[in-house]
């Protein structure tokens, strides 16, 4: 059973349906205890990281996360913000600590063009390693869609599994033991997306 | 650097045959609404065809009948994996609310952005700049000036569509969605002079409609507007223009988008 982490922060039933429509059983997890009845979870999210940390914190989520993702490391994907909450600290509308999962800051982009523009919102072709089984069966030069203005700057590159280009090199996804995380969402890049989020239910890490 | 988009617009009305009923409808410079179809079949057709996206506006905004769209935007969010940007009548946190727990990823706002400006503040803080998106409906006066309606069209507001949109920007909005209402399902091009000066002063995604009868008229839009994106409404309606077809001539002409997937 997949849980999604439902606290608040936009558009989960897209989620929902997406694992839904790959036929495999799917539950909202509205409160920090249903975690523990489910084996993999999904934290998605969309708006902005101060409102995002604060009711994690707020619903105790974040202690229950350290629990099931940390310590009975059932495997994890982060979704946007849900990937970006994943870092040390956001510097989104002044410094936030967030859940420290990866060694990283969340940062603005910075195409260092004005022909570029932020947020960037839209499909990028993705560079990816192919040794990740979260990217298995994807053609090469496959697009995602992304909508950010920030991304997470890992410190240890090996834990960046994913690029893509925006006048500066951008995080698409990282990766860590069981958790996986991606900056475009998955469920609303199409069939690729769709193939990324059945490699999640099949990951085993 | 993200490709540029197409993005099927589908305005939405009250069905003639069934007042409980959300249907999809085109419309010439905002005016007589002609039906076409059912939105969830309808956005099925244009994932098939690899649209980048979908817009959906309720364009009754006497109604503001913001439940009957979200129900519509759930169903269609239990078979489309694609973007999809919601408005018609957005007024409040609410709204907001209500259409992004039913499947909407971006929230278009017109008439309250214009009444009450520090909406788009709000909204921006709340949900992220990326989820506000401010549509601006345009036309060109007969002194030769562009002025901003809101009202679906019909109220003056005294307002130019470049300052506005400037503006709009530095209030928080992630986005602009641009009409011009001469143009609407007139299939004669689109008003390229706005579009052009918004594009060099702000730094947020344009998204321009109205107007679009040819491959080409998208072309021009990317090529000489340097938009990010084009949305069409008849065009897409009609049967006789595949996307697929209409990607190709698009890709040809020059035009970085996605590749079939």
């Amino acid at each position: 059973m997949i849980g999604i982490v439902d606290y608040g922060m936009g558009n989960l039933l897209s989620v929902f349906n997406a694992f839904e429509y790959l036929g495999v059983s799917v539950k909202i997890c509205s409160k920090p205890e249903d975690l523990s009845q489910v084996d993999r979870i999904v934290l998605p999210g969309v708006g902005a990281i101060s409102q995002c940390i604060f009711r994690l914190n707020e619903n105790g989520f974040s202690e229950a996360l350290h629990e099931q993702v940390i310590k009975l490391a059932k495997p994890t994907l982060g979704i946007c913000l849900g990937m970006q909450v994943m870092a040390k600290q956001s510097f989104e509308g002044g410094t936030h600590t967030c859940l420290g999962w990866f060694d990283a800051d969340v940062v603005r982009l910075n195409p260092g063009n004005s022909i570029l523009k932020v947020p960037n919102i839209g499909w990028n072709t993705i560079q990816f390693d192919k040794q990740i089984p979260l990217f298995k069966g994807l053609p090469e030069n496959s697009d995602f869609y992304l909508v950010h203005s920030y991304q997470v700057k890992v410190r240890h590159e090996a834990e960046r599994v994913a690029t893509y280009q925006h006048g500066e090199t951008v995080t698409a996804a990282i990766m860590k033991d069981n958790i996986f995380a991606t900056q475009f969402h998955p469920e609303k890049s199409q069939d690729l997306g769709l193939t990324v989020l059945e490699n999640f239910i099949n990951w085993k890490p | 650097m993200s490709k540029k988009r197409l993005i099927p617009k589908l305005q939405l009305a009250t069905s003639r045959n069934n007042p409980n009923k959300l249907v999809v409808v085109i419309t010439k410079q905002f005016g007589d609404k002609i039906e076409i179809g059912d939105p969830v079949s309808q956005s099925k057709i244009f994932q098939d065809q690899s649209a980048d996206e979908l817009i959906f506006l309720n364009i009754e905004s006497n109604t503001n009948n913001i439940k009957t769209l979200s129900e519509v935007i759930a169903k269609v969010s239990e078979e489309i994996f694609m973007p999809m940007t919601v408005g018609g009548g957005v007024a409040s946190d609410d709204d907001f609310r209500l259409l992004l727990s039913h499947g909407a990823d971006k929230i278009s706002i017109n008439t309250k952005a214009v009444e009450s400006p520090e909406f788009i503040t709000e909204m921006s803080n709340k949900y992220g700049a990326q989820c506000v998106v401010v549509s601006i409906d345009y036309k060109k006066e007969a002194d030769g000036c562009f002025q901003v309606y809101s009202q679906g069209g019909a109220l003056a507001t005294g307002l130019d569509p470049i300052q506005w949109a400037i503006k709009a920007e530095m209030l928080g909005a992630g986005e602009l969605l641009l009409t011009c209402i001469d143009h609407d399902g007139m299939r004669n091009g689109l008003e390229l002079e706005v579009p052009t000066s918004i594009v060099q002063q702000v730094n947020i995604p344009l998204i321009c409609g109205g107007g679009c009868g040819l491959a080409k008229h998208f072309s021009d839009a990317f090529l000489q507007a340097n938009v990010e994106a084009v949305s069409a409404g008849s065009f897409f309606a009609h049967r006789d223009q595949n996307l697929i077809q209409t990607r190709s001539q698009i890709s040809n002409a020059g035009v970085v988008i996605r590749m079939q997937n």
